[in-house]
């Protein structure tokens, strides 16, 4: 088991009423599972990725990563995890406008502070991987919103993280691009043995899941395989 | 790809916004420069030609007055010749230069005279000890100037003594003033006898509406000799540094020197004193000034881009980047702009004096090559200053809420 969640309540207060975008939730992720998270508007579903990400606080409730808690560590740590353990992919993204293709790819790195040569030689490797090998000096304003996602996806397992985590990759994407991605993430999580949460609207993305949780305001209304 | 490289991609990048930035930050370094080396300069002139006015210090003997000096008179009290001595081998800093002096009237033929003896650089020079007391020597310069690093880097290191010590006068030798040469009809390489004894007239000095024009100057010792006065010298006249005297340089002479009357001419001391002042105070103000309109257009531009990059920050943060990394991203790019804005600054400032200098005030202007170092510590502190509250609030945002804002 990589990831567990026991008994997560997360309240928000708004105009004097209490709100929980996560009510008592747990589940358990294995190593190497595909895990779909789906759910309406407003279930928490991204509530519970940022509460993950360790970019939430709880209410109250453990999280259990790689055996042990971390929803009661200090920011530094959690940082770490960040930085080390886990890759994102989000809709919009999230790359830096302007830096080109490989320096992007190359941040995580970078932020764990590897030498110049070693950063490049394996942002090269992922940008072949990727299919972006002949992109790499390009922007991202000149790159497809197909290829920009690839870009997300190449800097998010480029460190070798232990999970991704990520929120609606394809809610930007073309059906048939948003296939395209996700055949990319099955092949990750197949080949690479890494972890992936996903959160997501669609149902074609959701049939992806070797595990999917449904929520519905605030809680998993079912869980299975 | 390194958090520096980040910082200098996003300058290159965005080069409009950098260009913004350092205009204001520039602009005020060089007004500052521009001032500060015109100033110099300016206030090396103003020294330069209040030293021209003579000596701002007088030592007399306790009870004597300065109309005694003047007048000469026969039983005017004299000081021990040993004081010039304990002037020289002190340690009191802002003594520039001094002329200890025995004045007399005394009778050639049926006219009256003053007879001043003085002693000339020659004899100062010879002696070891006074040597290595600084008169001669490194703490040489010219009166008020703001510094000796100033002096050096306008050449003025001798000039004083150039002008104002006579390098040479031997035994037997005398110069006239200019009313007396014409009083007793003297020419130069005539000769002249003073109390029994023949002087060789060596140079009829030039006009100067002083005193100075009514005497007949010899060697302190021929004098001392001549008039059985040995070892002893009615006043020794000084050429203090303006700020020395300001800052206690009188009570420092009066504290070696107990049984004297120690004074200053007023006037030039004053005078010298309210230039340096003036001068340093719209230094001062201008420094004020640009420190707070450059720390807050600094800041102003850091918290622009601050928000421009809100998205940026929350990437990095939720990507593992700690606090300390933004601090270093925003800092970083605070410290370049503020090192390229001392240089830039530096340049345009001292291009500016060098131009404006001769047409504005008068004076030729040289590059001070300090102010840049000045310059940049002076730009960084200030960019650092305006960039600290913008980068404290970026290291603040949360992530996630930066990320959903797009």
């Amino acid at each position: 088991m990589i990831l567990q969640g026991e008994n997560i309540l997360k309240q928000y207060h708004h105009k004097g009423e209490t709100i929980n975008a996560l009510d008592h939730v747990s589940f358990k992720v294995n190593k190497g599972d595909f895990v779909t998270v789906t759910g309406p508007s407003g279930s928490g579903k991204s509530t519970l990725l940022l509460a993950l990400f360790g970019l939430i606080r709880l209410t109250s409730g453990n999280i259990i990563f790689d055996g042990k808690r971390i929803d009661n560590i200090g920011d530094r740590q959690l940082t770490d995890i960040r930085k080390k353990s886990i890759g994102y992919i989000l809709q919009s993204f999230a790359l830096i406008p302007y830096l080109t293709t490989i320096q992007n790819v190359m941040i995580p790195l970078a932020l764990e502070k590897i030498p110049g040569k070693e950063q490049a030689k394996r942002a090269r490797e992922i940008l072949d991987y990727v299919g972006l090998s002949d992109r790499m000096e390009h922007l991202p304003r000149e790159l497809s919103a197909g290829q920009q996602q690839r870009i997300a996806i190449a800097r998010s397992i480029i460190h070798r993280p232990q999970i991704i985590m990520a929120d609606e990759p394809t809610g930007n994407l073309d059906p048939t691009l948003s296939l395209e991605i996700l055949e990319f993430l099955k092949k990750i999580n197949r080949e690479n043995k890494i972890t992936i949460i996903m959160v997501t609207h669609s149902s074609v993305a959701a049939g992806y899941g070797t595990m999917k949780l449904h929520l519905n305001e605030g809680k998993i209304v079912t869980s299975g395989n | 790809m390194t958090i520096l490289k980040l910082v200098f991609i996003e300058l290159w990048k965005r080069k409009s916004q950098l260009i913004t930035g350092l205009l204001a930050i520039t602009l005020g370094i060089a007004v500052i420069v521009a001032i500060q080396s015109v100033s110099v300069v300016s206030e090396q002139n103003v020294a330069r030609n209040l030293d021209n006015l003579g000596a701002n210090i007088l030592v007399l003997p306790q009870g004597a007055s300065i109309d005694d000096y003047y007048t000469s008179d026969i039983d005017a009290p004299t000081l021990p010749m040993d004081y010039v001595e304990r002037i020289l081998t002190s340690t009191i800093a802002g003594v520039d230069n001094m002329s200890p002096k025995l004045t007399r009237r005394v009778k050639v033929g049926d006219q009256s005279v003053v007879l001043t003896g003085i002693l000339p650089k020659s004899e100062i020079a010879s002696k070891p000890l006074w040597q290595s007391s600084g008169l001669l020597g490194a703490e040489l310069k010219t009166a008020c100037a703001p510094s000796q690093s100033a002096n050096k880097s306008h050449g003025l290191e001798d000039e004083k003594l150039k002008r104002k010590a006579i390098d040479t006068l031997n035994s037997k030798d005398c110069l006239a003033g200019s009313q007396v040469a014409k009083r007793l009809k003297l020419s130069a390489n005539g000769r002249i006898n003073i109390m029994g004894k023949e002087f060789n007239i060596v140079k009829i000095l030039p006009e100067t509406g002083t005193v100075d024009d009514d005497r007949i100057f010899a060697n302190l010792r021929d004098v001392q000799q001549l008039l059985g006065i040995e070892n002893q010298v009615s006043a020794i006249e000084i050429m203090g540094c303006c700020n020395a005297i300001s800052e206690g340089l009188l009570g420092k002479l009066r504290n070696i020197l107990p049984d004297t009357r120690i004074t200053t001419i007023g006037q030039i001391v004053s005078t010298q004193i309210e230039t340096n002042q003036l001068m340093k105070k719209i230094t001062l103000i201008m420094l004020i000034i640009i420190f707070f309109v450059g720390g807050i257009s600094i800041g102003n531009y850091i918290w622009a881009n601050v928000n421009e990059r809100k998205r940026e920050i929350g990437i990095l943060r939720m990507m593992g980047a700690e606090r300390s990394t933004i601090y270093k991203m925003f800092l970083l790019k605070a410290l370049i702009l503020g090192v390229a804005g001392g240089i830039l600054g530096y340049l345009l400032g001292t291009l500016a004096g060098v131009i404006l200098g001769p047409y504005l005030a008068g004076i030729v202007v040289k590059p001070v090559y300090i102010y840049l170092l000045w310059s940049v510590l002076l730009s960084v502190t200030i960019s650092l200053a305006g960039s600290l509250f913008p980068t404290y609030l970026a290291a603040k945002f949360d992530p996630h809420t930066n990320l959903q804002e797009d």
